[in-house]
């Protein structure tokens, strides 16, 4: 599904990926993890093409995210994410957030779009909210705006970018629990998170990354049970610690 | 001194015309140069200003170009180089009337405040904003459409009623190319019936009067499209 091959991204003179290499396949829930600033969102964000990279290839569903004849809009209206920082349109409703791009780029009708979006909203628990705005709403349920609104285009793979990060503590569960439920019905989910509790429950395999290199690309039992490098282990022992 | 406010009842020379009808009539000349040069640089100015945030090279050079002109030179000079050098310079201009060059010299020169604006506007909003409009298949001109300049606007808000006020009392420079705007019509009238003061204090109160109504009706439209939960927005 995802094909992520030799990989290699410059912001200027600084390399912040280096020879990344890894996939994930149909149905496969991968967890990408590794200290801050190990390039993980940024490798997320390369994989619909949100971000430029100067060396390697990314493919979806088999189309090259960087070739110019791809029609991006397209392929990237097919691959859901989800942010760190939520992202919802603040000057649009919930169900005005869930429609837009249906009606927009799906050219579904309102109608349609609008019994989408309640079906939606009531899975995630949010159904009287349709009405209200971003603002008016908490962290948690921002955020299950937001998977909602990527659901809303029935996304063949979801990608998640550090989903849980920008919440408080008791919101991470409300956030998660929909997220293990996506997962376990077979979504082909890539999640940078570090959220190990997740990756244990729910994912196939784990990548770790450390200074833009993909240092470990392994199955959860090995990642939990005997990591490879120094730096893996060094990274679970503390985040394993609380 | 004493006040004289009489003579605005006095016929101005040709048998009909009252001096107050004359100012009114003034009055309506400024509103006309203002209202179309505004629909002018909010036009240009929110293209400029939205093609100055684009990915684009040359778009976004040409809009700072753009930008740069018509900010770098005084208004009245401006005027003049609508009136006099460019109808010189491409001869089928002459024809076309004086009121169309101010309300390009000024509409212009506006849009280039209005697209710095716009552009303030746009790059306040986060990144992840635009990301999130192309993640979800948006393209770069609806993501701008729907996502980005709906929040833009409501942003520059308050800015852009300065500007709106502002292209009111600058519409008084094209009393310079003739139009019988209302400060020509105060210089004029002051001439031939030596009452400056009454004139000027009659114009002033006009200004004053539509730049209130502007300031209001920004207003108005600043409330009505406050967003719930978000600064300012209230609950």
């Amino acid at each position: 599904m995802i094909e992520i091959k030799d990989v290699s991204k410059w912001y200027g003179t600084f390399q912040v990926l280096t020879n990344c290499t890894t996939s994930v396949k149909k149905g496969e829930v991968v967890v990408v993890c590794g200290p801050s600033g190990s390039g993980k969102s940024t490798l997320i964000k390369c994989v619909n093409a949100l971000e430029p990279f100067e060396k390697g290839e990314i493919r979806i569903d088999g189309l090259s995210v960087s070739d110019p004849s791809t029609d991006l809009p397209k392929l990237r209206a097919r691959v859901g994410m989800v942010f760190q920082n939520f992202e919802l349109f603040p000057h649009l409703t919930i169900m005005e957030n869930l429609t837009l791009a249906q009606i927009r780029v799906m050219n579904r009708g309102k109608e349609e779009s609008i019994e989408k979006g309640l079906k939606l909203l009531e899975r995630v628990g949010l159904k009287a909210q349709a009405p209200k705005f971003p603002g008016q709403l908490s962290g948690g349920q921002q955020k299950r705006v937001a998977i909602a609104r990527a659901m809303a285009m029935d996304p063949m793979c979801m990608l998640f970018d550090e989903p849980t990060s920008a919440l408080d503590p008791e919101m991470i569960n409300e956030v998660l629990d929909v997220m293990v439920a996506l997962a376990q019905e077979g979504m082909t989910m890539m999640c940078v998170t570090h959220e190990m509790g997740f990756a244990r429950k729910v994912a196939n395999r784990v990548i770790f990354m450390d200074r833009g290199e993909i240092v470990e690309d392994t199955t959860k039992e090995d990642f939990f049970g005997k990591p490879r490098s120094e730096r893996a282990q060094l990274f679970l022992s503390k985040i394993l610690q609380h | 001194m004493t006040w004289d406010w009489q003579f605005f009842l006095k016929d101005i020379g040709d048998g009909e015309t009252r001096y107050v009808d004359w100012m009114i009539s003034a009055w309506g000349w400024t509103l006309a140069v203002s209202g179309c040069a505004w629909v002018v640089a909010l036009l240009f100015g929110a293209v400029v200003g939205t093609l100055r945030t684009v990915p684009n090279r040359w778009l976004a050079g040409a809009a700072n170009v753009w930008v740069e002109l018509f900010r770098n030179i005084p208004l009245l000079v401006q005027i003049f180089l609508w009136y006099f050098v460019i109808p010189a310079i491409i001869p089928p201009l002459q024809q076309v009337p004086s009121f169309v060059m101010v309300v390009a010299a000024l509409g212009f020169f506006t849009s280039a405040r209005v697209a710095e604006q716009v552009r303030a506007g746009i790059q306040s909003l986060s990144r992840g904003q635009r990301n999130a409009g192309l993640a979800l298949g948006l393209t770069l001109p609806q993501t701008y459409r729907f996502v980005l300049l709906p929040m833009a606007f409501r942003i520059v808000l308050p800015p852009l009623t300065s500007e709106a006020m502002n292209i009111i009392k600058n519409s008084s420079v094209a009393f310079a190319v003739s139009i019988s705007e209302l400060t020509m019509f105060a210089m004029q009238a002051q001439e031939e019936t030596s009452r400056g003061i009454e004139v000027y204090l009659a114009v002033t109160g006009l200004y004053i009067v539509t730049t209130m109504v502007v300031n209001r009706l920004f207003a108005f439209l600043e409330s009505r499209v406050r967003v719930p939960g978000y600064v300012g927005g209230g609950k």
